[in-house]
């Protein structure tokens, strides 16, 4: 005998549901969480490198957590700042999921923590499926990615709610169109704030501070039309 | 690529729902894929079937169906196929939709299964979890 059934199930909704749990832990605790996606390369670990530093000098509760699939090297980069930092080595899965980030953070967050960074493993296909309990998403390309970056890998960019552009130093050499770039990102995530950064010169400094602490003093963040999602 | 973990997150739903209702093998599952989900049909195929060695779901199908993205201006109601890449950008008013109706989905729609034939389950009860 054979039967179909109706299952209706979201393929995500563990994940979806688990990240959900770690929101409402971590807000109750007074953690802000700001998930950063890029390609490997873009700058995610040179980013947060001066932004934590950024952090201690204004004596901001922070920790860092960075995933990779393999080495220790960006926690050791991170560490400089005297932050804590935690390096997650994910054996080859190409993104963090919510469970594993709670798992990670459950004996190791100190407390306080008030913001809390999380360097995602650089992809910017499936880490942009993956809600981790973030407060604010913040995804990263640098200068010579190309202008159609945004284009290429909708769902991230789409789902964005502060794109950064990095290494704003090498726009000149690299010929970077930035209005082509800001109108790519506009046509999938239309409202969400560019900002330029470089570590280089200083363009941009304190701004990933800065956007994660109205994260969370509970000012509104950016809500991507593609999460308003109908269905 | 995470179609791998779509794919065991998939079979382990599957198997979730399936155990409890006395299901001995599962032929055939149905999945919904939007257009903006970010899974490739093709390679959650090619994983689901790996995915399923060993397990209740062993030799079953997997049937995809792909969902286009649309999205909606509430100002001046139009509605429109975002495409891929798609265009967020209601081009009467050319300021952003509203709202994306359909495109994201990633959802196991129905699952076709053989009960066991010495004892089987109780009546199926329709499970839903909305994304
Ligand atoms: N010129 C320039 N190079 C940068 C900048 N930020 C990062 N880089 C370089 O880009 C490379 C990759 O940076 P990294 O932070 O490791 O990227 P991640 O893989 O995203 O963490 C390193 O060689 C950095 O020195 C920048 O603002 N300007
Ligand atoms: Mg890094
Ligand atoms: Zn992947
Ligand atoms: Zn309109």
């Amino acid at each position: 005998m054979c039967r179909t059934v109706d299952l209706r199930q979201a393929v995500l909704a563990k994940n979806t549901m688990a990240a959900g749990i770690l929101r409402t832990e971590l807000t109750a605790r007074g953690t802000t969480v700001v998930n950063l996606l890029s390609s490997p390369g873009s700058g995610k670990t040179a980013l947060l490198e001066r932004e934590l530093q950024l952090c201690r000098e204004r004596g901001l509760a922070t920790a860092a957590l960075t995933a990779d699939l393999a080495t220790e090297n960006d926690a050791t980069r991170l560490a400089r700042s005297g932050v804590p930092v935690k390096q997650v080595l994910t054996d080859g899965l190409c993104h963090l999921e919510a469970d594993m980030l709670a798992g990670h953070l459950h004996d190791w967050l100190p407390d306080p923590t008030r913001l809390l960074f999380v360097e995602n493993v650089g992809n910017l296909v499936c880490p942009a499926s993956y809600d981790l309990g973030e407060s604010l998403r913040v995804v990263l390309a640098s200068v010579t990615e190309g202008e159609d970056k945004p284009l290429k890998y909708p769902a991230a960019f789409g789902l964005a709610q502060l794109v950064i552009v990095t290494k704003s130093d090498l726009a000149g050499p690299a010929a970077f169109d930035e209005a082509a770039f800001r109108a790519h990102v506009e046509r999938v995530n239309p409202g969400v704030e560019v900002v330029l950064t470089s570590v280089r010169t200083g363009e941009g400094a304190g701004v990933l501070v800065d956007r994660a602490l109205a994260a969370a003093d509970g000012e509104r963040v950016h809500a991507p039309v593609m999460a308003r999602a109908g269905a | 690529m995470h179609e791998m973990s779509v794919a065991l997150s998939v079979v382990d739903q599957v198997e979730q729902a399936a155990r409890p209702q006395g299901a001995h093998g599962v032929r055939r599952v149905a999945v919904e894929i939007g257009e903006l989900a970010g899974v490739v049909p093709d390679a959650l195929a090619f994983c689901f079937e790996l995915a399923c060695a060993g397990t209740r779901l062993e030799g079953a199908e997997l049937v995809t169906r792909s969902v286009p993205g649309r999205a909606h201006c509430t100002p001046c109601g139009r509605g429109w196929d975002t495409g891929m890449p798609p265009d967020m950008i209601c081009a009467v008013c050319r300021a952003g939709a509203t709202e994306l109706l359909t495109g994201r989905e990633l959802r196991i729609t129905e699952v076709h299964w053989s009960a066991a034939p010495t004892a089987p389950g109780p009546a199926p009860v329709p499970q839903s979890e909305e994304s």
